[in-house]
């Protein structure tokens, strides 16, 4: 099992000056592996995530994808990583296409996205400006991209916020559907039943 | 990258500590010594100059004082450079602790110029000049620098940020160097490394460099004093620090 | 290179969707040039010979005020993040937004210059040469001004003390543009000092890129 780990967590350790937020983390995690991160808030869910990223460094230790570190991924090999946090990316004076079809080039995406709005009921919104957008449909446009980007980690940071009974619905499926199809997910969640499977892996910080 | 033993020293803050402990007294000992030898040998011994007279004295503190400024931005540029692709603490406390007195010895480069300019060029400050200007911009880096690491909560991110803007900035230091050579200036060009030798006599090099290597020590000195407060600030309750004031009590 | 046209073409769109807002550093520009000789009351000679370093340094000082779009408001929304890990290099990615960010600020400024110049009492055979020497300095000023940005992009407040940090640097890009602009209405030739413009323009547009796209990883941290 862990031979075919491809993000690997070695003696992380984040401290926040005199506080320790967590330590001694390790995890392997192969692909078709699912990772639910609970705890309180300001337990360090969101610092976690950035770091698998590769967008923050921790304190000690480190995090390999595919045996390189994640923050000296080469420009190519981060198209396999996809991160939403709690902001959306979106350009407020862009519309929703617009700011799609951004996000798609700059992956190197070809696909066309009406399927996928479709799928979220975005494609009456297609052409609105994002400021006009409500907070939970700017949530599905994050969804949309992150199904448009067809990377094979995916690090989601609260990914229900905003979003109704649907939307919820939806997003599980589709987390679902990538991890049986040979991905990995790594989910900060305060509802962890909502996507646990068998076979998840839980970290539990403090 | 294999490193060498002393490299993995050098990012150990106790052993830098008592290095420092056990280098200063004599540095600054040294130093000041030879500043006060060179001070008056240069200030009443030394022959007048047959051009600017007693005025030219200035030699004896105004160069010595630029490139010390210089010197300690380059410190601060390889320090910072090394504490950004390394990760060594330590480094980032050199580079922190170079900056103020790197400003300061820049500061007093320009207004030495300042007094030397007004009889010999006729003018306190001259707008135009490139070596002027540059240094100037030296010390605009300096201050840039301090006040962007007065910005930032975090010292971490404060040290890595401004790491950047060292670096960037060590260009400035070849261009005020060279700016005599490339540009028409009020400053003559380098007196002690053209070719063919000083073009000073004796009697007034050896004050110059007396001076030289007086200022220099003193400026390893305050830098090694300063990184000494640094490290105690960083490292905070470590115990080798505690073990320290115990020992040092009475 | 598509993620460069990507980037370029978003940023251009996003600033023209706010197009009254790329009027500000131009209107600014106006008032402070205007300011200069209500404060002088100069005659037509000094004008003229005050106009060459009023009007560089006004248009230095209208150039800052665009700072924010650069990457704070990129910063804000997540943008920043999301181009910091997409498959494209981040100094492509700079190189784009501070060329977008010369064309949609400075040119305009640019353009503005030979207007001013002439209730200045320039003589017109100057223009061009000013002209030129400001399009040679925009890039280095460009990617001066996205190094400020950039370094204070970490910062919860960063707006006043980029301007500390970038003015100093655009010292020489004033004393060489001037010293063209002056020996152009001297009648002498300028290349001297364009030619250094376009040297500075060359370097700074190729390392200046890996210094920002390095501030901006940390400055995110």
């Amino acid at each position: 099992m862990t031979d075919g780990a491809l993000l690997r967590g070695r003696e992380l350790a984040v401290w926040r000056g005199e506080h320790c937020l967590f330590e001694q983390l390790h995890f392997d995690l192969g692909p078709e592996q699912l990772a639910l991160l609970v705890g309180p808030n300001g337990s360090g869910k969101t610092t976690l995530l950035r770091i698998l990223a590769g967008l923050a460094l921790p304190t000690s230790g480190g995090v390999t994808w595919k045996g390189i570190a994640v923050h000296e991924l080469a420009p190519e090999d981060r198209a396999d990583v996809a991160y939403r946090g709690h902001l959306e990316a979106l350009k407020r004076d862009l519309t929703v296409a617009e700011n799609l079809a951004f996000h798609a080039s700059l992956w190197g995406r070809k696909t066309k996205f009406d399927a996928i709005l479709a799928e979220l009921k975005l494609d009456k919104a297609a052409h609105m400006r994002a400021r006009n957008l409500s907070a939970g449909q700017r949530r599905r446009v994050s969804l949309a991209m992150l199904r448009l980007s067809g990377a094979k980690l995916w690090l989601l940071d609260e990914p229900t916020t905003n979003l109704d009974s649907e939307g919820r619905a939806l997003l599980v499926a589709w987390t679902r559907e990538h991890v049986a199809g040979g991905g990995i997910a790594v989910v900060a969640t305060h509802q962890p039943d909502e996507f646990a499977t068998r076979g998840a892996l839980m970290i539990e910080l403090q | 990258m294999k490193l060498p033993r002393w490299f993995h020293q050098l990012g150990s803050p106790p052993y830098v500590y008592r290095l420092a402990e056990r280098l200063s007294p004599w540095l600054g000992g040294l130093g000041c010594g030879l500043l006060a030898v060179g001070t008056v040998w240069g200030l009443v011994i030394a022959p007048p100059d047959y051009q600017q007279d007693e005025v030219y004295r200035i030699i004896y503190i105004h160069p010595q004082t630029a490139y010390v400024g210089m010197m300690a931005y380059v410190i601060m540029a390889v320090a910072a450079g090394v504490g950004f692709v390394w990760r060594v603490k330590l480094a980032h406390a050199a580079a922190v602790s170079a900056a103020p007195i790197g400003a300061w010895f820049t500061f007093c480069a320009l207004c030495t110029g300042a007094i030397w300019g007004k009889p010999t060029w006729g003018t306190y400050w001259q707008w135009g000049d490139p070596r002027i200007m540059f240094e100037a911009l030296l010390l605009f880096l300096f201050l840039g620098y301090l006040a962007l690491r007065g910005a930032f909560d975090d010292r971490d991110k404060a040290d890595r940020v401004t790491a950047i803007l060292a670096v960037v900035g060590v260009v400035n230091v070849p261009i005020v160097h060279y700016s005599v050579e490339w540009w028409n200036s009020l400053h003559q060009t380098s007196t002690l490394l053209s070719e063919g030798g000083p073009a000073m006599t004796s009697d007034m090099l050896i004050p110059f460099l007396i001076m030289f290597a007086g200022f220099t020590l003193a400026f390893s000195w305050l830098l090694l004093r300063r990184l000494q407060a640094e490290i105690i600030e960083r490292e905070g309750n470590a115990r080798w620090i505690r073990e320290l004031a115990v020992e040092g009590a009475p | 290179m598509s993620a460069f046209h990507a980037v370029f073409a978003r940023d251009l769109r996003v600033a023209f969707r706010r197009w009254s807002e790329l009027a500000h550093p131009l209107i600014f520009f106006l008032i402070v040039v205007a300011l200069f000789p209500l404060a002088l009351s100069p005659t037509t000679q000094q004008l003229r010979e005050v106009g060459t370093g009023v009007l560089w340094v006004a248009a230095l000082l209208s150039s800052l005020l665009s700072l924010d779009g650069l990457f704070r408001s990129d910063a804000d929304d997540g943008s920043l993040e999301q181009l910091l890990l997409s498959p494209a290099p981040m100094t492509i990615t700079v190189l784009a937004k501070v060329a977008a960010h010369a064309l949609v600020t400075l040119l305009p400024l640019i353009c503005l210059v030979p207007v001013t110049a002439w209730s200045y009492n320039m003589p017109s055979a100057a223009l061009p040469t000013m002209a030129l020497a400001l399009l040679l300095a925009a890039p280095t000023l460009s990617v001066f001004i996205a190094l400020g940005a950039a370094l204070t992009v970490g910062l919860r407040r960063g707006g006043s003390i980029v301007g500390l940090l970038v003015l100093p640097l655009t010292g020489p890009l004033l004393i060489f543009g001037t010293r063209a602009t002056d020996l152009s209405i001297n009648g002498e030739p300028p290349t001297a000092p364009l030619l250094f413009l376009a040297a500075l323009a060359v370097l700074a547009v190729s390392l200046g890129p890996v210094a920002i796209a390095a501030a901006v990883k940390v400055g995110l941290e």
